[in-house]
């Protein structure tokens, strides 16, 4: 059964140019209406059209969304997402197009929305019910599974003013996770919250997407949407790119963003970067992609090749590369063994093998050696590349910690058993 | 339960009412809200509803009765005079204020949720309904105190009270709307109240207007308040309180066509005030 049917839909905002703020005071229009009627400057008049200029934050969205969906919204920042999200939950209109809604919509937009500062955490659970929706009985009826579930059973009496962060946020998604609606959106809820709230908020979402319910979830966090989610959509500038199975949208969103220089390469050494002993050919690095995916994950094993012009006649060599995290720690330094080579094409390779790096971006950079001490040649940030994380059969979706990320043969078993009679 | 909604520009669904209807227990726990915040972290609480009506009908008794000796209508007590009419004014005016500032008060709510968002004006009015009852209250003693026994007028003293809230509703939203856009509302609202102050009979009675500037007379009762205060002290203070009837023509056309216009309004803008806010 089709639960959300969106049709060509979109969103207009208008970006004033000469600096009227977006709550511009009486006095300010009055002043240039006045100013405009007397100023003498008619060759700077410029027509309205110009000062104000149309941002189409959305533009001819259609979809169709069917019961027990779980639909994963990725894109990048201003891709047009929360807009949709507004949309869907009423908070604004669409410039143009339509949706139809079929069943009782909650939406989660921010964590603890109307928590007054003053009220006690109770008189907030109440608030922020009915403010979502929910009626006095099904709070009542719900209320110590809220109080449970964040943990704030000490602080009930207390104004929230009075909490801590962390409780204030748990408290919100308590309430907002008791909902019962058959439609729930969410909006990046959780990039707040330690690692144990967001695993205690991913296995709640869980549940509701089991229980056959509608969701529709805008994240960064890739790993829970592809948990999650069973269909995605794509974003980018307001236009629904793609929409289809998640591990393909996650595909595509993730081939479109990195930053990822892969390959470097020059044809003469005269256009190459180096100097009088080496001229650099190319740098590469290749990946053996799993699951005919088109991006890098943690299960990804990949190669390094570097190709350079060696133009030093008898020259003892090795190579040097260091690989660093995006914020500048050395993982590892790897060295060839010193030989002696004459002039010519040389190639190094290094296989850094699947399940050994965690997620994350990194760099490399690599160094030839002369005479094992002095470096000839040194190209920082030769080649830079995103691993993008893998899990199977968790239902945790925090950031993995750690640099690297190795399968090493690490097993548990039970040695005794204690029998109670 | 089938719930099913259409979302296009230009316009809330055609079960807007009915939409209102169904969140009335939200419009109660946002009017608990208003009304159990208010004296958070006061020392003296709640008695602030009494020692304001108190101090300000005490003030203006010296002024306008001691010392620009204005008289009262005859039989009545001046201070007991001036707390009837501050008791409906301070509603009214009240309610003006705050439901011209509900929506850019809660903007927290705007931008993240959605309902109707005519409740948000409605329950504005709670906080000063309470003020109203306890100052109504505190009529009712200082009537006691000076032995006035309650006129059986008093039956009509809840059309008096509707017709209030409709028309500070009707004023209200309007200057709700503009707010969002141009928060040049807020400054203005209370420089609205401090003029009604003077051309509502509050510290004076309407009987002055009509024998001391009788060709002036019919434009003063065209202010739809007039009517409703000197109707209001009318049902507390009995037959002997200045009340012309005629005065309530201009309230009840003002008030209505107001009121209809600014739902319009609102109904028209509401959808847009995330836009702004």
């Amino acid at each position: 059964m089709q639960v959300i049917s969106a049709e060509n839909i979109s969103k207009k905002y208008i970006i004033n140019h000469q600096g009227i703020r977006k709550s511009a005071t009486l006095r300010d229009v009055v002043s240039e209406t006045v100013n405009g009627l007397f100023s003498k400057k008619k060759q700077e008049f410029i027509p309205r059209e110009q000062q104000k200029e149309e941002f189409w934050a959305l533009k001819d969205v259609s979809f169709t969304i069917n019961q027990g969906d779980r639909i994963g919204i990725v894109g990048h920042n201003g891709a047009g997402k929360s807009t949709l999200l507004k949309i869907l939950s009423r908070i604004t209109d669409p410039s143009t197009g339509e949706v139809s809604i079929n069943g009782r919509v909650a939406s989660l937009l921010e964590v603890g929305t109307g928590f007054h500062p003053e009220l006690t955490g109770r008189e907030n659970i109440f608030l922020n019910g009915a403010i979502l929706g929910m009626d006095k009985g099904e709070i009542k009826k719900s209320f110590d599974a809220i109080v449970d579930f964040a943990g704030v059973e000490k602080f009930l009496d207390t104004p929230v003013k009075r909490y801590s962060s962390g409780m204030y946020v748990r408290l919100g998604f308590a309430i907002a996770a008791h909902l019962e609606p058959e439609i729930m959106i969410i909006d990046e809820v959780l990039a707040v919250g330690d690692a144990e709230f967001q695993k205690k908020c991913l296995g709640k979402m869980r549940d509701v997407s089991e229980s056959g319910r509608t969701l529709l979830f805008v994240s960064h966090n890739l790993t829970a949407i592809q948990a999650l989610c069973n269909k995605s959509f794509y974003f980018e500038k307001g236009r629904l790119l793609d929409q289809g199975d998640t591990t393909h949208i996650i595909n595509t969103y993730l081939s479109r963003v990195s930053h990822k220089k892969l390959e470097r390469s020059w044809e003469t050494p005269e256009s190459a970067p180096g100097n009088d002993q080496i001229r650099v050919k190319s740098f590469r690095l290749l990946p053996d992609y799993v699951d005919n995916l088109t991006h890098i994950d943690v299960r990804t094993p990949m190669q390094v090749q570097f190709e350079f012009w060696n133009m030093v006649e008898d020259a003892q060599l090795n190579l040097s590369l260091h690989l660093y995290s995006y914020t500048g720690e050395c993982i590892f330094n790897v060295g060839t063994s010193s030989q002696p080579y004459g002039k010519g094409i040389m190639v190094g390779t290094l296989e850094i093998p699947g399940h050994f790096l965690n997620d994350g971006s990194y760099m490399i950079s690599i160094m030839v050696v002369k005479d094992t001490s002095s470096v000839i040649y040194n190209m920082e940030e030769a080649l830079t590349f995103d691993i993008e994380d893998y899990r199977e059969n968790v239902t945790w979706y925090g950031k993995w910690p750690g640099y690297i990320r190795p399968q090493l043969n690490f097993s548990l078993c039970q040695t005794e058993s204690v029998v109670n009679d | 339960m089938a719930h099913r909604i259409t979302i296009k520009a230009g316009g809330s669904e055609k079960d807007y009412w009915r939409d209102l209807w169904m969140n009335r227990q939200l419009l109660w726990i946002l009017s608990k809200r208003d009304i159990s915040v208010r004296y958070k972290q006061t020392l003296l609480g709640i008695a602030w509803s009494v020692i304001r009506p108190m101090m300000t009908m005490l003030i203006m008794a010296v002024v306008f009765s001691l010392i620009a000796k204005l008289p009262p209508d005859p039989g009545i007590p001046y201070p007991l005079m001036i707390l009837g009419s501050l008791t409906i004014w301070t509603f009214f005016s009240g309610s003006f204020s705050q439901i011209s500032n509900s929506i850019v008060l809660n903007s927290n709510l705007v931008s993240k949720v959605y309902f109707p968002r005519l409740l948000m004006p409605l329950s504005a009015v709670s906080v000063g309904f309470i003020d109203f009852l306890i100052s109504l209250g505190l009529f009712m003693g200082l009537s006691i105190y000076y032995g006035q026994v309650p006129s059986i007028n008093i039956i009509f003293l809840p059309i008096f009270v509707v017709l209030t809230f409709l028309c500070s509703l009707g004023f209200g939203l309007f200057f709700a709307v503009i707010n969002v856009r141009f928060r040049d509302i807020g400054q203005l609202i209370p420089f609205i109240v401090q003029i009604g102050m003077y051309i509502c009979p509050i510290a004076y009675s309407t009987r002055l207007v009509l024998e001391d500037h009788p060709t002036f007379y019919k434009f003063y009762i065209m202010n739809p308040v007039v009517g409703i205060i000197d109707g209001f002290k009318w049902c507390l203070l009995g037959n002997n309180s200045y009340f012309d009837p005629t005065s309530l023509y201009s309230t009840i056309f003002v008030s209505s066509i107001a009121l209809f216009l600014s739902v319009m309004y609102f109904r028209k803008k509401e959808n847009t005030f995330v836009d702004h806010i």
